[in-house]
């Protein structure tokens, strides 16, 4: 097997993920024009449908508030040497627990509630993510497995709850009553409007700032922390992990706790910040589109906030695009995302060989 | 062993070499791996590649091989031009390469690892049948017998090396190259890998060894050629030259290849073992009831025939492989249930790259592997960089590591400079015991030297260091005292003084023909 060719930062960073996005675009544009539409008319449509209005940029920052969390939650537990594919489930538990805060205590003041409310989120998605982090550390059962298990179980149980338990009573739709006034993570628009700002409505709420602490927290944890170190070691080489007197079987499960409640804070995005309530499968796939936005985010906080930004425009430009554009369905809206997953994600070492040596030549071009 | 063909005649008449370079040059990136290398190897001999790590033997070979594809340069076999960067080419051109880790597949069987790649044909029971006589025939006239319908993975290492050895023959090597083929061997498969490298190129073969050990060079080779930076400085026929001189031409200075040191001068009693008994992975009792103490002031080196026992010795002792049996006491305290580190044990891992570093971390982010918990490091819990990389950096200038680049990968390092590394790290938690495994594998003369003198300063300022090493020199060497393991158990205990490489051997090897056969 051959090593995976090395870049300079910038490239890796930059160029790279850029070449892939384009690449993805490519073949997306080609499909386009295979069904009889315009490509530049569609990647018009998806660019403004995505920034072309006050409204349409606050639900594009909504959905990477989403992206952000789950993405969050992929890169610490990757860190640890961990794939934790159950960000889907974590965050649907997560939901689960804040949606719960929320109707018991909607009433009090939203000074005790949203905290309330965000701890509860936390709480509950690490509790989901201790089962596989348990099961790997003392058993050896494969995080994957057990996360992508996690997650149809979280699905059931929430579809249990819902039809069950939780619902309304005296309504058809599984979905439970509204959050009282207090239990509500402010929108922008409405925070802006208090200061006599003026800004179209949207979903876009205060969570987003929660996500950038998030991120922030994240970056001091891995890299400025004796815990974060110890994380690291973990996940790049356990033996020597063992040598230096670090667990491997703490940090894994630290590691997935930390990962289950970065994702359940999604349901304060959702959930608090949007639905006010809780109904089925409110994280619609984000904790899937957060492993590809953190493998091109390279499981850096800031990588992970400039691919969480391009997934949630591509979300909102792609919604867009399916009103606007008569053959584009919502189903080619899907596509064109898992196009950009793939050559983002799976893909996403196809350009790196010849990337590495067009540079490589272009370095020793002036030499000769 | 007829040649099938007249031999091909040189442009300038007498027969062609088996193997000739002319001008090879090969950079990686900023690194000028080979310069200009020109390397005549002539048939039916054995020809050493000497040089420091990091002098460019190993891209070398692996060019020679068709891993890499030269920048310029080309490669002549019995007189005919090959094409570089291509593999297949090579093998069909008759080069064969051992390499130091085994491309092997341990579940197959060593008949189904000899015929991988050379299967012959589509149905695999002609293949192998052909290929079972024409290993049996192998085995006899190369003294390589091996059992071809054992399971791979489950042979000694020295057995293995042999199924590598027969599976480049079997491709129809007549060149055989060999990487560092005793690192993983004890003296004694050594001795045996020489005598078959000897016969092969009796019979017509053409050996090329890439070692840095001197020995080795001087034990089996016909012509030596050391590389240095890249280049190669020196060529000479093997008997026309001495260990002193080649050490001096791969490092470029004067080397001392003994180590300097005063007798020792015991004190009190800092780490004392008593009955310890450690069982494998798998449940094996590998350390059967072994009983010594360790003086402020003394090293005391294990030597014994790898996998006997004082691997898992060794680990017990730095407290990260649980016993099942005895007591491991620092200044009369168990280390049972605390942090070793804490109590004065340091450890230098035999295994560098699987234990003692994090491969893609920075030179300064390993310098605080299993001190990343202690003060000036860390303070409640955040990591203080500036103070990391400060330290870092003046261990560099102490242990003269190069470069003295804190935050450089540290595989960018070469294996000498990556073992200082670690070596400052320990050394530099100010401990009481040192814990060492293989101190100078991997490692270049120079640095070889510098280690040594760093354990015995170590010594001398009444510290008590635990050696082990598959290197009997070094044992006998560094040593104050030897214990001698076999079996699990310690056999026999020897002054350093009053050891021979013989005596040791002895008591190596005894028990070693008892749990054989």
């Amino acid at each position: 097997m051959k090593a995976p060719a090395r870049l300079p930062r910038w490239a890796e960073f930059g160029l790279l993920p850029l070449v892939n996005l384009c690449a993805a675009l490519l073949i997306s544009g080609a499909i386009i024009r295979l069904i009889g539409e315009s490509p530049w008319e569609a990647f018009r449509l998806m660019v403004t449908g995505a920034f072309g209005a006050q409204d349409s940029i606050g639900y594009t920052l909504f959905y990477a508030t989403d992206f952000v969390f789950t993405g969050l939650a992929v890169a610490v537990a990757f860190h640890a040497g961990l794939f934790n594919i159950g960000g889907e489930g974590q965050a649907y538990i997560g939901g689960l627990g804040a949606g719960l805060v929320c109707l018991a205590f909607g009433s009090w003041s939203p000074w005790i509630v949203v905290p309330l409310g965000i701890a509860a989120g936390c709480l509950f998605g690490a509790a989901w993510a201790l089962v596989p982090a348990w099961l790997q550390a003392r058993r050896g059962s494969h995080i994957v497995i057990t996360t992508i298990m996690s997650n149809f179980i979280a699905s059931a149980l929430m579809t249990y709850l819902l039809v069950n338990v939780l619902i309304k009573p005296g309504q058809q739709s599984p979905e439970t009553r509204e959050f009282g006034p207090g239990a509500v993570m402010p929108a922008v628009d409405v925070v802006l409007g208090k200061f006599g700002i003026t800004f179209a409505p949207s979903p876009f709420n205060l969570a987003s700032l929660l996500a950038l602490a998030a991120c922030l927290a994240v970056w001091v944890f891995i890299w400025r922390t004796r815990w974060g170190y110890a994380l690291r070691v973990v996940g790049q080489n356990p033996r020597a992990a063992v040598y230096a007197g670090i667990s491997p079987e703490r940090t894994i499960i630290v590691a997935m706790l930390i990962s289950g409640g970065l994702a359940g804070c999604l349901g304060v995005n959702e959930l608090m910040g949007s639905q006010h309530r809780i109904l089925l499968d409110f994280p619609g796939g984000a904790g899937f589109v957060g492993i590809a936005v953190a493998l091109m985010g390279r499981n850096h906080p800031l990588g992970i906030l400039a691919a969480a930004l391009l997934f949630g425009a591509l979300y909102q430009g792609g919604s867009e695009l399916s009103f606007d554009m008569p053959h584009v369905n919502r189903d080619m809206v899907v596509l064109i995302q898992g196009l950009v997953i793939l050559f983002c994600g799976a893909l996403e070492n196809v350009f790196r060989a010849p990337l590495a040596s067009l540079l490589g030549a272009a370095r020793k071009a002036p030499l000769t | 062993m007829e040649p099938e063909s007249p031999a091909p005649q040189a442009p300038g008449g007498g027969p062609a070499p088996a193997l000739e370079l002319r001008r090879i040059d090969k950079r990686f990136g900023g690194v000028h791996a080979n310069r200009s290398v020109s390397l005549t190897v002539a048939r039916g001999s054995i020809h050493g590649l000497i040089g420091e790590n990091g002098a460019g033997k190993s891209t070398l070979m692996n060019i020679v091989c068709g891993f890499h594809g030269a920048d310029s340069g080309e490669i002549r076999v019995n007189g005919r031009a090959v094409e570089m960067g291509r593999p297949r080419d090579s093998i069909e051109a008759g080069i064969g390469m051992v390499h130091q880790h085994f491309m092997l597949v341990d579940r197959f069987t060593v008949l189904e690892n000899v015929i991988l790649g050379a299967e012959g044909g589509r149905r695999l029971g002609e293949g192998i049948a052909a290929a079972r006589a024409s290993l049996e025939r192998m085995g006899r006239e190369y003294g390589l017998e091996v059992p071809l319908d054992e399971e791979t993975g489950q042979l000694p290492v020295g057995m293995q090396q042999r199924v590598e050895i027969l599976k480049a023959l079997h491709h129809g090597a007549e060149i055989l190259i060999l990487d560092e083929p005793t690192a993983v061997l004890t003296p004694a498969e050594a001795d045996q890998l020489f005598r078959m490298l000897a016969l092969l190129r009796d019979q017509g073969k053409t050996v090329i060894l890439v070692t840095h050990k001197l020995r080795e060079i001087m034990a089996v080779t016909d012509r030596v050629t050391v590389m240095r930076q890249g280049a190669v400085v020196h060529e000479t026929a093997t008997r026309d030259t001495s260990p002193r001189d080649l050490a001096e031409q791969m490092v470029g200075r004067a080397v001392l290849l003994r180590v300097e040191k005063r007798p020792a001068q015991p004190g009190r009693v800092l780490l004392d073992v008593k009955n310890l008994e450690v069982r494998d992975r798998l449940g094996v009792l590998r350390v059967k009831g072994a009983t010594f103490a360790l003086r402020a002031g003394e090293i005391v080196g294990i030597a014994g025939v790898s996998g006997n026992g004082q691997s898992e010795l060794l680990e017990a002792v730095a407290g990260i492989r649980a016993r099942c049996g005895g007591e491991i006491l620092v200044e009369g305290r168990d280390i049972a249930g605390s942090d070793p580190r804490g109590m004065g044990v340091a450890h230098v891992p035999e295994d560098r790259l699987r234990m003692g570093v994090v491969a893609p971390f920075s030179a300064e982010d390993n310098e605080i592997l299993g001190y990343h918990t202690r003060r000036p490091f860390s303070r409640n819990g955040f990591l203080n960089r500036g103070e990391v990389r400060r330290d870092c950096g003046r261990k560099m200038a102490d242990y003269d590591i190069r470069p003295p680049t804190p935050w450089l990968r540290i595989t960018l390092f070469s294996g000498g400079n990556q073992q200082k590394l670690v070596m400052a790290r320990e050394i530099d938690s100010k401990p009481l015991v040192l814990v060492v495994g293989q101190p100078t594998r991997g490692v270049d003369i120079g640095a070889i030297e510098f280690i040594h003198k760093r354990i015995v300063e170590l010594r001398d300022s009444g510290k008590a260091i635990l050696l082990v090493s598959v290197e009997l020199d070094e044992i006998m060497g560094l040593s104050d005292r030897i214990l001698v393991m076999a079996g699990g158990e310690i056999v026999g205990e020897v002054p350093s003084a009053e050891a021979t490489e013989k005596a040791l051997g002895l008591m190596m090897a005894g028990v070693k023909g008892e749990r054989k056969e």
